[in-house]
């Protein structure tokens, strides 16, 4: 039986396409963080929180959900659960829900992140934490811990025998969207005017409003686009992961290693480091799986203590 | 004191600014003609560039009045300001290291029509267009300076601010910005610049007025400059 480095092809290329998949969603998770540091100046703890929310919004569009209703009744209020049917499938989800759950996410800047702003980043980190904490235990509390089976929407079921690996089309579909989506906002953001902009108020927010540019609006939309990023990658992972109120919790803390080794704010290393170390991970659990856990948190000291700033990062 | 010979432009009365707790402006009064060449004279730390960041709206807490064009802007955020006619060249210029010079030049959104085209820009500043692919924090000290200018000539805004923009510039660049200005003026732009180089100053500027410690404690025109010199040593104290 031929093998490559002493795998099977099999072996080695099913880890690698697993890496792959958790790659992209460390490429589109850390992108939003990226987008939101970079315009904010908020390390975004909530972003685990908003993923899951994603992907809840997904299971609701298509399930309906029950809202508990403040009702008047014989003299004293009582909740009652109401059930609002839906069933968007979930080709609908993938456009609404990063809609609605960025459409929060700007309500949660306006009302709450925006007041911290310029104040020290310890402020918004432990801000977005308690929010994060917020919504995860909401969502524990209604949904408990345990995962709400999301299936595989229709055709995108079954996968292709390539020879070599079987690849199964959503795993595909999975990482071809998330590139598309991230190439897309690569190029928004570093090739058009509306890019400039956002670099620009990185740089000098005040300057680039006293040019005429509604600064704080742009700064509203921008954390709802990397809210609606997330929600987005949340409703990609549905299918895969199940939808869990932790599923956020889980991820978020290698999303941020991937942020601090591409280099905070750098949307080009966000998305490169995102990809890459998910097939650093994929391939260290065909090599070496006992490492497979922490081979994202060894680089990242490493790059620390080489290249504080990150491989893509710019000094302050 | 002088006042504008026609309408003013600006009218700005009692400004007050505070940086935090800080007081820097102690009611400023002062109004530019329209088409005028305006200089803020006076020692570093007078007031000068926070009266400017005033009437932009850049500082966080202002009082007062300042009427552009006849209307109130002191209720205004800055991107109002700037979309009403009101354009500043700011003291460190204000250059993107992440845009390069075209996309620098293209920022500021065009307020109004009027403003100069790129070949009328490039034909101001000719380096400019030969450097276009380059970073902006790349150029050179005057050729950040011209392009700091150049970006808001674009943008159709008659009334510009230039904060020191001879500061720190080679004698033949300053020459080549006085020039500029003095173009502008003929092409109607009304200028509020605040200088430390009297000698500059008194090449391009219609009137003056002298700061200190956050109030117009003079004014005089460039007709009575002569006369005024003595008086100007002792505020600048040069």
């Amino acid at each position: 039986m031929p093998t490559i480095f002493g795998m099977p092809p099999q072996v080695l290329f099913g880890q690698l396409s697993l890496g792959l998949i958790n790659g992209s969603f460390y490429a589109l998770l850390s992108l939003g963080l990226a987008v939101i540091f970079g315009m904010l100046n908020i390390v975004n703890f909530a972003h685990g929180a908003v993923y899951m929310m994603g992907a809840f919004c997904a299971y609701f569009l298509l399930n309906g959900i029950d809202l508990p209703i403040p009702w008047w009744m014989a003299g004293h209020f009582s909740l009652m659960n109401i059930h609002f049917g839906s069933h968007l499938s979930f080709w609908w989800a993938l456009l609404l829900a990063p809609i609605i759950v960025g459409a929060i996410g700007m309500f949660l800047q306006r009302v709450l992140i925006a007041r911290i702003a310029g104040l020290d980043h310890i402020y918004g980190l432990l801000l977005t934490f308690g929010l994060a904490a917020i919504l995860q235990g909401l969502f524990q509390n209604q949904f408990g811990s345990s995962g709400l089976p999301y299936e595989i929407p229709d055709g995108l079921s079954g996968g292709h025998n390539l020879g070599f690996m079987f690849l199964p089309n959503y795993r595909a579909f999975v990482v071809g969207a998330s590139i598309v989506v991230c190439f897309a906002t690569w190029f928004v953001i570093e090739r058009t005017k509306l890019g400039s902009y956002l670099r620009a108020a990185t740089e000098n927010p005040s300057l680039v409003r006293a040019f005429g540019i509604n600064v704080p609006l742009m700064i509203t939309l921008t954390y709802g686009f990397g809210v609606a990023l997330a929600a987005f990658a949340g409703v990609l992972a549905a299918p895969i992961y199940q939808v869990r109120p932790l599923m956020g919790a889980d991820l978020i803390i290698v999303v941020f290693a991937v942020v601090v080794i591409g280099g905070m704010g750098s949307i080009l290393g966000s998305i490169v480091t995102g990809f890459g170390l998910g097939i650093v991970e994929g391939l260290t659990k065909v090599y070496y799986p006992q490492a497979s856990g922490i081979v994202v948190f060894v680089i990242m000291a490493i790059v620390l203590l080489i290249k504080p700033t990150g491989l893509f990062g710019r000094a302050a | 004191m002088v006042d504008a010979a026609n309408e003013p432009l600006l009218n700005v009365v009692n400004l007050e600014a505070w940086y935090g707790e800080s007081h820097i402006l102690h009611g400023v009064n002062f109004n530019v003609g329209k088409g005028e060449v305006v200089t803020l004279l006076g020692r570093n730390g007078a007031g000068k560039t926070t009266t400017l960041k005033s009437i932009m709206g850049m500082v966080a807490k202002r009082r007062g009045s300042v009427h552009f064009e006849g209307k109130e802007t002191i209720d205004q955020p800055s991107n109002n300001i700037a979309r009403a006619g009101i354009a500043l060249c700011p003291e460190e210029r204000g250059i993107f290291a992440s845009l390069d010079v075209r996309e620098n030049l293209l920022l500021p959104p065009v307020v109004r029509p009027g403003g100069l085209g790129l070949e009328q820009i490039f034909e101001l500043f000719p380096n400019l267009k030969e450097r276009l692919t380059s970073q902006g924090t790349k150029l050179s000290g005057g050729e950040q300076q011209m392009l700091a200018i150049a970006r808001i000539l674009r943008t159709g805004a008659p009334f510009l601010m230039l904060d020191e923009p001879t500061e720190g510039l080679a004698p033949v660049i300053i020459d080549q910005i006085g020039v500029t200005i003095r173009r502008l003026k003929e092409r109607g732009f009304t200028i509020l610049l605040v200088e430390q180089n009297f000698r500059f100053a008194a090449s391009v500027a219609d009137r003056y007025y002298v700061m200190e410690d956050g109030r117009i404690i003079d004014a005089f025109s460039a007709q009575n400059l002569e006369a005024n010199m003595d008086k100007l040593h002792t505020y600048l104290g040069v």
